[in-house]
């Protein structure tokens, strides 16, 4: 279940996020400090951190709904803060966003949620986007007739998977997910992190995954950034991650949850 | 026949290019003109530029899902990464897609909506009634246990309900007051009785200007306050949460309100009263020729002070009933966004209308009493 690195990834080494020296503050608040982040072609990072540390700031900062204090962020090739606002608007449609609660539009069913970006960005009409948006609630495990529901008479999986429909309508290069298995039942939670990578290897996207979920670091993830002291404090494979000498990073890694989550991923593959 | 998509010779297609979003509505008009292919055609798929989701599905829709699903044991020296997408869409799209909502039948849908919206209606009314209850019910417990009562919630609504109103009821009545004047002046004027535009003013604005329009006013600007932030509450769980608390949501948040209103609606009534006056008389001495001292003077000889206490009388039943309308209509908010506005327009127009309703009674009532 531990993915092998993508194929596209040896062809295209330039990354597709590279944040460099981003701070961010609120007022007195300093949040992000000279954070370096480097996102590669058709992997999946997880970025950890506990409460507070600015994991969901930082996603905020680079899909563009937070204007940073200071550094940059270049996002497939371009300099983000020196677009204009219609140069920005077309870098940000190769983005999906998937947000913590879902977010989707409450007054449209899950079809027409799907379908807006279809109809809006690429012009189609009315009832193409909707047939395509019926194709995409089936592709994250939908059934059909979910398709014609509102948002509110859904269940937390069902919502999760809806947001990740729509976050997926468009085919983004880059998809970001704020804590996308939070809320969900462990069996619910293990089918969408299989759901993301069975994705991603179709789909070819990379994803930039806020999570605090150990399993899906474990099941899901290629790299791991550890966000802590306003800064990253380290990317890599998440073996040589949970080695780093921190105590915040021992405690998270090798706690009894961390352990457990190990040790579960462990014996799934033994027994492969 | 050729197209950047699509080649088609002698029984062999071939399908190319980049079949993505940005050509959909290309790639779907080609296909179209080409019709289906026919089986025994031999058909390759060789190196596609980009291929995403929505090219896919046409290409799925185009060799059916069963020949889609094979697609790498026929087409093998496509990437993997294409051969993976192509077979996942696929596996989407062999559940059946089309969901027909269930057709419209016009005549039987009016009537169903009617029905409906009777329904509806008296539902509503039912469930005031048993709100309106179960808050007096609190109310009268409440009422000898002054330990209980939410002193600075009170207040705190007395000032955002009450006491910020005022200028906007002051304004408004000043300017009624003032177009009654002009009214009464030009009526009276032909019978030479002017001076009883002075009655005129007092009489609407003691029984029934004042009270009223602060009272609409209200039911705009506070009714409509009490749903939003009910609503917010209910649609985060807020309200379930003081349940599971054991505490009581009409103790906490509804009479804390309609205390507020209680107390704020009868001064603002009393404003509004004042305001109306000033505006007659300012019309009275700037274009009537009547003094200041002769417009009191009037007030103080023909008009009782029974007019002013029929016109307060009215004002607590109003508080009452907008504030229990904005409440109730505030719990009654489920998840959407769209609820939120629905309930909110709702609570405004049944309150202005209940506000009216009562009015007219009261009226009737107070006329036939002789007072």
């Amino acid at each position: 279940m531990v993915t092998t690195t993508h194929s596209q990834s040896e062809q295209h080494d330039q990354p597709v996020i590279q944040v460099q020296g981003l701070v961010n503050s609120f007022g007195p608040v300093v949040v992000h400090e000279a954070l370096d982040l480097t996102l590669k072609r058709g992997e999946i990072l997880g970025v950890v951190g506990g409460s507070g540390t600015g994991k969901s700031v930082l996603l905020r900062s680079i899909v563009g709904l937070k204007r940073p204090n200071g550094g940059t962020i270049d996002v497939l090739g371009s300099r983000l803060n020196e677009l204009n606002e219609q140069q920005r608007s077309q870098v940000e449609r190769r983005f999906g966003v998937l947000f913590q609660r879902g977010a989707l539009f409450s007054s449209l069913n899950l079809q027409e949620n799907v379908a807006l970006p279809l109809i809006e960005h690429a012009k189609l009409p009315r009832e193409d986007a909707e047939y395509l948006a019926r194709i995409k609630l089936s592709l994250v495990g939908l059934p059909a007739k979910a398709a014609l529901q509102f948002p509110e008479s859904l269940s937390g999986g069902m919502v999760k998977r809806a947001a990740l429909a729509r976050a997926l309508a468009l085919d983004p290069d880059i998809l970001f997910l704020d804590e996308p298995t939070a809320g969900l039942d462990p069996i619910g939670a293990a089918a969408f992190d299989q759901l993301l990578v069975t994705l991603r290897d179709a789909l070819g996207f990379s994803v930039f995954l806020v999570t605090h979920d150990l399993d899906t670091l474990y099941a899901a993830c290629d790299r791991v950034a550890v966000l802590s002291q306003k800064r990253v404090l380290v990317t890599d494979t998440l073996e040589n991650v949970a080695k780093t000498d921190d105590a915040w990073v021992q405690e998270y890694f090798n706690g009894p949850r961390g352990r457990a989550a190990k040790h579960s991923v462990a014996s799934t593959i033994s027994k492969e | 026949m050729q197209s950047e998509w699509i080649t088609q010779e002698s029984g062999h297609v071939s399908l190319h290019g980049e079949w993505t979003l940005r050509y959909y509505r290309d790639i779907k008009g080609t296909l179209r003109q080409l019709g289906s292919i026919s089986s025994s055609n031999r058909l390759t798929l060789s190196g596609f530029k980009r291929l995403d989701t929505a090219g896919a599905t046409l290409i799925v829709e185009l060799i059916g899902v069963k020949k889609a699903k094979q697609v790498s044991e026929w087409a093998a020296d496509l990437p993997k990464e294409q051969l993976a997408l192509l077979v996942r869409i696929a596996e989407a799209m062999e559940e059946p897609l089309d969901v027909a909502p269930a057709s419209p039948h016009r005549v039987t849908d009016a009537l169903a909506t009617v029905g409906q919206q009777v329904a509806a209606l008296w539902e509503q009314q039912r469930q005031l009634l048993g709100f309106v209850g179960l808050v007096l019910a609190t109310l009268f417990s409440l009422l000898f246990r002054p330990h209980r009562w939410r002193i600075t919630a009170t207040v705190a609504h007395v000032q955002q309900s009450g006491l910020n109103a005022v200028p906007i009821v002051a304004l408004l009545t000043f300017m009624v007051g003032a177009v009654v004047a002009f009214l009464g002046a030009t009526v009276l004027k032909d019978f030479g009785a002017t001076i009883y535009t002075i009655d005129l003013v007092a009489f609407s604005f003691l029984r029934e200007f004042g009270v009223l329009l602060a009272a609409i006013l209200l039911a705009g600007r506070t009714a409509s306050a009490f749903t939003a932030q009910l609503g917010a509450m209910k649609s985060n769980e807020e309200i379930d949460a003081l349940q599971a608390q054991g505490l009581d949501p009409i103790e906490l948040l509804v009479l804390p309100r309609v205390m507020a209103m209680l107390i704020s609606l009868p001064l603002l009534a009393f404003v509004g009263m004042l305001s109306g006056l000033v505006g007659g008389a300012m019309v009275a001495t700037l274009s009537l020729d009547i003094s200041i001292t002769q417009f009191i003077a009037t007030l103080q000889k023909d008009v009782s002070v029974t007019h002013f206490l029929v016109g307060l009388s009215k004002a607590p039943v109003f508080a009452f009933v907008i504030a229990v309308i904005g409440c109730l209509e505030g719990f009654k908010v489920s998840g959407s966004a769209q609820s939120v506005g629905a309930h909110t327009t709702s609570s405004v127009v049944q309150s202005i209308f209940m506000v009216i309703l009562i009015d007219a009674l009261a009226a009737l009532f107070f006329m036939e009493m002789g007072w």
